[in-house]
């Protein structure tokens, strides 16, 4: 007879890290249809070149073993993919896919150790590195076969745009002469220039609905990004201070992406539910104050990189309270 | 389910209870030999009574009370005392323990034994009787119950909670109980009562047991102050703490006993028990334990004596599948494995789980993700996140004063939603451990 002997509890939950990690993926198959219907073929190649950075990187680098299998490393160049405008040049999408991995998560030790969002790592590697392609956005050409823009363009060399460039909603409303608002619901269906993911938040919203339902993503954040970013952006827009009307804030640029699958990595987020809301609402408002004042069009990944480098002082701050201890004897006890 | 009371957070494992819950208890036979460690209680281990050779009956005392908190220990069958020896324990250490060669001819009658009824007996002295007994609380940990009955003096007790929860899965003995003794329980509510100077009582019974509602709604006697409370299936809703909070909303104090917000928590099976003593001298001998799991072949509840090896019981219940992969006394939320077919049945045991290798599947351990899905799940509101860190840097200074590690019940949630499946709650355990290693030496 073979009998083995655990600790208990000897019955386990089925959910597991990896399946979370590969429900993550599988739930943004429709955003990456969509960049694909969109975009056309350059859309697959540089999900794939910045996959590819990513994967080659985990392999060679990473050092638990099979630690290719868990997912986690296919999100990263996945959503650092997403973050790219369709004619990036793909040598550099595998680049910042090698470095956001790299400098973003092997690092520091590897899954579950990282302080800051490995995907947005490595974008903000690309916009300090390649600061023109990465904000060059090819006007939408009518056929689909055609490429965005010079994705074979040579390590080092400047990449060609021969084709015209066209602005994004954002860039449009800040830098443009004439500010133009898109209509919200082009960018709610994503029928609008961007980023492969930008486009379309109602895809990102059903596949984050998806991940939220089955327990893989908190809640607590997107719906606090959201709320505050309506209520800051809303204040400044009402007191005249911006050009900017709310609805247009959260729809356009990389919000959706940013508070369904940027902001929600279980890794670099806090802990608590209450720190999540704090941890979204600074997102919220620095994204506002980013797009208003600061130098760049878009502020949402500059938003979660800070906000991840508070994580650790907002899990401090907001442990839950023990039971049968009153709040106030929390404080007490730990002071 | 949204309007039963409860408390926050908790987890829901698979139930699982539709195996055993329709089986009416039988009687288990005697053994051939049967084998009562001095210590199945928290406390002082009892001290024997009783040498080799010694002829005892059933229901003799063989081992006395070392101490206040301590328990007695009686003979579950009769038969020739045979050696004083250690023997394995269900806890994994050799325990000095009394074996008894079980009498084959003996007609296994009591002898009788004079006991007041309780209804003439002064409150303070009942809980006397009651130590005399032997009696323990059955809901797991076994802490002897003449202490439990008598709270310290600052602390009076308002109000009595009979715990019919049964939160752990698989497990259907209270259940059972309920179903077929409600009148003990309601006997043994009476006696508490009077120990305790106090009229009211509420049975927690969670949802899933609309019978055992049903039937202890039925026979709820007019002239005492008892409510039914049905609750929510959630585990561990059977926990003290977790049970007074549902039906009162009191927090019972980090640190505190229950008495400290008078509160008494005591089980049904408990209580039947103690009718059952004062009705016909029979100390606490016996009890009904559920014997279940997929990998045993004839699952069922049986009223089993005390003493009766795994062995002898999983013989009797068709033996193991080929499948059987764990042995476990308890429930599969807290009980603890089992390595030796030879270490007997407990007071507290209240049930044996031979798991599946499909019902205990075991996956690789993954670096932490911090979800938070323990914070979520701890229904005493620590950071076993943080304390699972704590542990494995051995940092226990920290994981005392800061994660608090003196509240954990050990109650398996956070090892139980970890996606990861860090060991945390074993990690806990260790910690302790360790901690009192490191005192002591």
């Amino acid at each position: 007879m073979n009998v083995k002997i655990t600790a208990s509890p000897h019955v386990r939950s089925a959910d597991s890290t990896i399946k979370i990690m590969w429900s993550v993926v599988w739930s943004l198959v429709p955003v990456m249809a969509a960049s694909i219907y969109f975009f056309g073929p350059s859309a697959i190649l540089v999900l794939l070149a910045s996959s590819a950075g990513c994967l080659l990187t985990e392999r060679l680098f990473g050092s638990r073993p099979g630690s290719l299998a868990d997912g986690s490393a296919i999100i990263t160049g996945l959503l650092l993919g997403l973050t790219l405008p369709p004619g990036f040049p793909l040598w550099m999408a595998f680049l910042g896919g090698g470095f956001g991995m790299a400098f973003g998560k092997i690092i520091y030790g590897g899954l579950g150790q990282n302080i800051f969002n490995p995907a947005l790592v490595g974008r903000a590697f690309l916009q300090a590195a390649f600061p023109v392609a990465i904000t060059t956005w090819p006007a939408k050409t009518q056929n689909w076969w055609a490429l965005q823009g010079d994705n074979f363009a040579l390590p080092f060399m400047s990449p060609v745009v021969d084709t015209a460039t066209s602005a994004t909603p954002l860039g449009n409303m800040k830098f443009g002469d004439d500010p133009v608002i898109t209509p919200v619901l082009d960018l709610f269906l994503g029928t609008t220039g961007g980023s492969l993911g930008e486009t379309s938040a109602l895809l990102i919203l059903i596949g984050g609905l998806y991940l939220a339902w089955r327990g893989h993503l908190n809640w607590h954040i997107p719906l606090s990004i959201f709320v505050s970013t309506f209520v800051v952006s809303g204040l400044f827009f009402a007191l005249g201070i911006s050009q900017f009307p709310p609805l247009f804030m959260l729809f356009s640029g990389g919000m959706m992406l940013g508070a369904f699958y940027m902001a929600t990595d279980m890794v670099t987020s806090p802990i608590t539910n209450k720190g999540c809301w704090l941890f979204g609402i600074g997102i919220g408002f620095l994204v506002v104050v980013i797009r208003i004042w600061g130098g760049l069009p878009e502020g949402v990944m500059y938003a979660i990189l800070l906000m991840n480098a508070l994580v650790p002082f907002i899990n401090r701050a907001t442990q839950p309270r023990l039971f049968g201890t009153s709040s106030k004897k929390k404080k007490e006890d730990g002071s | 389910m949204k309007g039963l009371l409860s408390f926050k957070h908790g987890v829901h494992p698979p139930e699982n209870k539709d195996i055993t819950a329709g089986i009416a208890s039988r009687r288990f036979p005697f053994p051939g030999e049967i084998v009562l460690p001095l210590s199945q209680h928290i406390g002082v281990p009892a001290k024997a009574l009783v040498k080799p050779g010694d002829r005892v009956e059933r229901g003799d005392v063989i081992a006395e009370a070392a101490g206040f908190v301590s328990s007695a220990v009686h003979a579950s069958a009769a038969g020739t005392v045979k050696a004083i020896e250690l023997w394995p324990h269900p806890n994994g250490s050799m325990v000095p323990s009394i074996r008894i060669t079980v009498d084959p001819n003996s007609t296994q009658m009591r002898r009788p034994r004079i006991v007041p009824r309780w209804e003439d007996v002064k409150a303070e002295d009942l809980s006397k009787e009651i130590g005399r007994a032997g009696i323990v609380g059955l809901g797991g940990a076994a802490f002897p119950s003449h202490v439990k009955l008598t709270p310290p003096k600052d602390q009076p007790i308002d109000i009595l909670l009979m715990n019919g929860c049964e939160c752990e899965p698989y497990l259907t003995s209270d259940h059972r109980t309920m179903l077929e003794q409600p009148e003990k329980v309601y006997e043994g509510i009476r006696i508490a009562l009077k120990a305790l100077g106090i009229t009211r009582a509420v049975i927690g019974i969670e949802a899933n047991k609309p019978d055992a509602i049903e039937i202890m709604q039925k026979l709820a006697p007019d002239d005492l102050d008892i409510t039914i409370q049905p609750l929510q299936v959630k585990y561990p809703q059977g926990a003290e703490k977790m049970l007074i909070k549902a039906v009162t909303g009191r927090e019972v104090p980090s640190g505190a006993l229950p008495s400290a917000i008078g509160a008494l928590v005591q089980n049904v099976a408990t209580a039947a028990n103690v009718a059952t003593a004062f009705e016909t001298g029979q100390p606490l001998i016996e009890r009904i334990i559920t014997i279940t799991g997929r990998g045993i072949r004839k699952p069922g509840n049986w009223v089993i004596p005390f003493g009766t090896k795994l062995r002898d019981v999983i013989e009797h219940c068709g033996g193991l599948t080929d499948d059987a992969s764990e042995i476990v006394f308890g429930g599969p939320m807290m009980g603890q494995g089992q390595a030796n077919l030879d270490v007997p049945i407990l007071k507290a045991t209240g049930g044996i789980l031979v798991l599946s290798k499909d019902e205990c599947k075991q996956q690789d351990i993954m670096p932490c993700i911090r979800c938070g899905k323990c914070l979520e799940a701890c229904p005493v509101f620590l950071n076993p996140q943080l304390m699972g860190a704590l542990a494995k840097a051995e940092r226990y200074e920290e994981l005392e004063s800061e994660a608090h590690l003196k509240d954990c019940m050990l109650c398996g949630c956070c090892s139980f939603v970890c996606p990861s499946n860090i060991p945390l709650s074993q990690l806990f355990a260790m910690s302790r451990t360790q901690i009192r290693r490191l005192s002591t030496s």
